[in-house]
């Protein structure tokens, strides 16, 4: 963790071009670009910035963006905070990820175990040729071929998400319904394949053939002597997949216009706002860690032989 | 609301469609064991796709054109897909057949043992290479070459505002479609597989090395790309394409360098780990060991010794991973910080094209021209995704 920040701000500094001279424009005199790198503290070495930035970060305090200290140099009222500035965003994200997963998770887990269930039949080779389809396809033909069908052509869902602070929920659910199928179909589909990959797996072994010969149901024996021996590789491609919601939302959000943190992110990165820039990347960096760490927990704890070491 | 009534009355009618069917087999073939030991789920599920069937014939025959003179657009696209996927069907079939006649023992063989899927995935690739390699022939039109007219409709129907001439249409600034999508097939496709294959020879080479050398390198390399895939793949590419974006400024170097140099560093990451695991297995075997008493180099070791033995997960690998390097050039164009303008490129494309897609109400032609090119990438993926996954099928043996 503390060596992704180094990387993220050593290749955030590495942009050429500085932000003081961006500010000023063509007509900037050297007395006046020092005078800006002065009051941002970009006149220190690179070693000392980074502590100072690091030392914020665990204090929360994301430092100033770049953009909007420009704007309240120029009559703006106040400058914002990193920290403001991505908050609103952040929480934004993070709803529409809890939403697709509320529909994603149970979705891919009850079509992987009847996919087990029904193999080899109908039923599952055309869960298995859809899946694949929705695996390769890029997020924005998905999103595209939503709005058609969904926004489009069958006015449901509307095809811009303008989610704004003191909506009602319900209103917000509609609004950020379109961007949250999208990623459902993106993310679901691996979880259903890792889900019945992992039953299957387990179905030659002994202790299901003794559960088959006691004449349970083919569904018993899946739900109740296969399912919790397979958990461990489920909750894991569950967890990497929470993980990629965070980060592939950056072009589901930009499709759809929702006013999340991926999108502030493609934003600052093209107006080279090193401190948003900055943090964004680190949350991302953290959201990602986090959820590999809990899902490797989440394994261990599923898993009796391993919560109780020999 | 009605809705939910609508599909609440449809479950319940399948449901108990499920059981009338269920009960009517037993009766009709005297209990025969099929259908007496026939779970409910099944019966469901029979009945389930005889609905859907029918529906689907009901809708295809439904009328193109709505009374009130719009045209019904769902139908349309819905005639379409069907159409396109019989046909691709029908394709695939007859190349397979074709596989199974002609060629030498050997191919004879691989086609018999061939699923459709795949042989359609080998099809589909076959097309592209072909495009990809002579687009500059097929392509009626320059790729940049601006047109006399902007924004003729699909179709080439004057009447719906269309154009003989430019059969998809031409885009905003009036460059054919049809052309830039063909050379949308060298660029995206081009560029994709030299990265893919710099992020292989990258990541394979560093990745034997690691295996064979261990320690300090070893360690130095993998905690090195450990620190590298903790940052979410697409992020960390954005990131340094923008950085790149003016560095390409500065020193007039196309960012399409930059960009293939990236994505290779980024994506030689998960090569280095598949390479280093199957490196360590082969390191431990007996004729490495011979090897190295004989006294060959580490180029030797390497090359002729790791390499051909790892051979065939790599080749899946490299599959996959033109897959993902494939999508994410085109996520990067389409966020637009990949391949730059005057060049064609399906995401650009896609962005440029998507507000068409408001007009598939009145107009489905117009709609489908972004999709064209956001499908164009999902038909490659898909193809590659079919191959592979055979591959992986018949090598494991897997046969449940």
């Amino acid at each position: 963790m503390f060596v992704v920040s180094i990387v993220i701000f050593v290749a955030v500094n590495l942009l050429p071009g500085d932000f003081a001279e961006a500010i000023l424009g063509q007509g900037a005199t050297p007395e006046s670009v020092a005078k800006i790198r002065q009051d941002l503290g970009l006149d220190q070495p690179m070693v000392v910035r980074y502590f100072d930035w690091l030392v914020g970060m665990l204090t929360f305090d994301l430092g100033t963006s770049f953009a909007q200290l420009n704007f309240a140099n120029f009559g703006g009222a106040g400058s914002v905070t990193v920290a403001e500035q991505i908050a609103p965003r952040l929480s934004n994200t993070m709803f529409l990820a809890t939403v697709t997963a509320c529909i994603a998770v149970p979705l891919a887990v009850t079509l992987g175990i009847l996919a087990a269930l029904y193999r080899n039949t109908a039923f599952d080779k055309a869960a298995n040729m859809f899946t694949l389809s929705s695996i390769s396809s890029p997020e924005f033909f998905m999103a595209y071929i939503l709005i058609l069908f969904l926004a489009v052509l069958n006015p449901i869902f509307p095809s811009l998400s303008n989610i704004f602070e003191g909506m009602p929920f319900s209103e917000r659910l509609e609004k950020s319904m379109l961007p949250a199928l999208t990623l459902t179909l993106v993310v679901t589909a691996h979880m259903m394949r890792m889900t019945r990959a992992a039953i299957i797996n387990l179905l030659a072994s002994p202790y299901i053939e003794m559960a088959r010969l006691k004449g349970l149901s083919p569904m018993r024996v899946i739900v109740k002597h296969a399912l919790p021996n397979a958990l461990a590789p489920i909750i894991n491609v569950i967890a990497l997949n929470l993980a990629y919601l965070i980060t592939g939302v950056v072009v589901v959000e930009v499709v759809f216009v929702y006013p999340g943190i991926g999108q502030l992110f493609v934003d600052s990165v093209k107006i080279r706002d090193i401190p948003v820039v900055q943090a964004c990347c680190l949350i991302f960096a953290a959201a990602y860690i986090l959820l590999n760490l809990t899902a490797d927990i989440l394994s261990i704890v599923s898993n009796p032989r391993l919560r109780h070491p020999k | 609301m009605s809705g939910l009534m609508f599909f609440a009355i449809v479950l319940i009618g399948l449901l108990i469609g499920a059981y009338v069917f269920r009960l009517g087999g037993q009766a009709v073939t005297g209990n025969a064991p099929k259908f007496r030991d026939m779970s409910f789920g099944e019966a469901f599920g029979f009945v389930f796709g005889a609905a859907l069937l029918v529906w689907a014939l009901y809708y295809y025959f439904q009328p193109k054109v709505l009374d009130t003179g719009v045209p019904n657009a769902g139908v349309v696209f819905f005639r379409w897909a069907v159409q396109g996927f019989i046909i691709a069907a029908i394709a695939a079939f007859v190349f397979r057949f074709l596989g199974r006649m002609v060629g030498t023992e050997g191919t004879k063989k691989l086609f018999r043992s061939m699923p459709l899927t795949a042989a359609f995935g080998i099809l589909v690739i076959i097309i592209y290479a072909v495009v990809a390699v002579f687009a500059g022939v097929i392509a009626p039109y320059g790729q940049a070459e601006i047109l006399g007219a902007a924004n003729v409709m699909a179709g080439g129907d004057p009447a719906l505002g269309g154009n003989p001439d430019y059969p998809l249409g031409t885009d905003q600034i009036g460059r054919d479609i049809l052309s830039r999508l063909i050379f949308g097939a060298q660029n995206t496709v081009g560029i994709a597989f030299i990265t893919t294959c710099l992020a292989f020879f990258i990541g394979g080479s560093l990745g034997f090395l690691a295996a064979t050398l261990q320690g300090w390198l070893d360690q130095l390399l993998s905690r090195g790309v450990d620190v590298l895939m903790a940052i979410p793949s697409l992020i960390f590419a954005l990131l340094l394409m923008t950085i790149a974006s003016v560095w390409a400024n500065e020193l007039g170097i196309p960012l399409t360098i930059f960009m293939v140099l990236i994505i290779a560093v980024i994506d030689s990451t998960r090569v280095y780990r598949l390479a280093r695991a199957v490196g360590l297995n082969i390191v431990v075997m007996d004729y490495i060991e011979a090897a190295k008493l004989r006294g060959e180099g580490l180029g030797y070791l390497v090359f002729k010794e790791i390499l051909p033995n790892a051979m065939a997960p790599l080749l899946a690998e490299f599959g996959l991973r033109f897959c993902f390097v494939f999508l994410t050039i085109a996520a990067l164009s389409f966020l637009g910080v990949g391949i730059q303008p005057p060049l064609a490129d399906w995401g650009t494309m896609v962005r440029d094209l998507a507000p068409f897609i408001n007009f598939a109400a009145f107009a489905p032609t117009a709609a489908v021209t972004p999709l064209l090119a956001a499908g164009a990438i999902a038909l490659l993926t898909v193809a590659v995704n079919f191959v592979v996954d055979w591959m992986l099928h018949k090598s494991s043996g897997l046969k449940e």
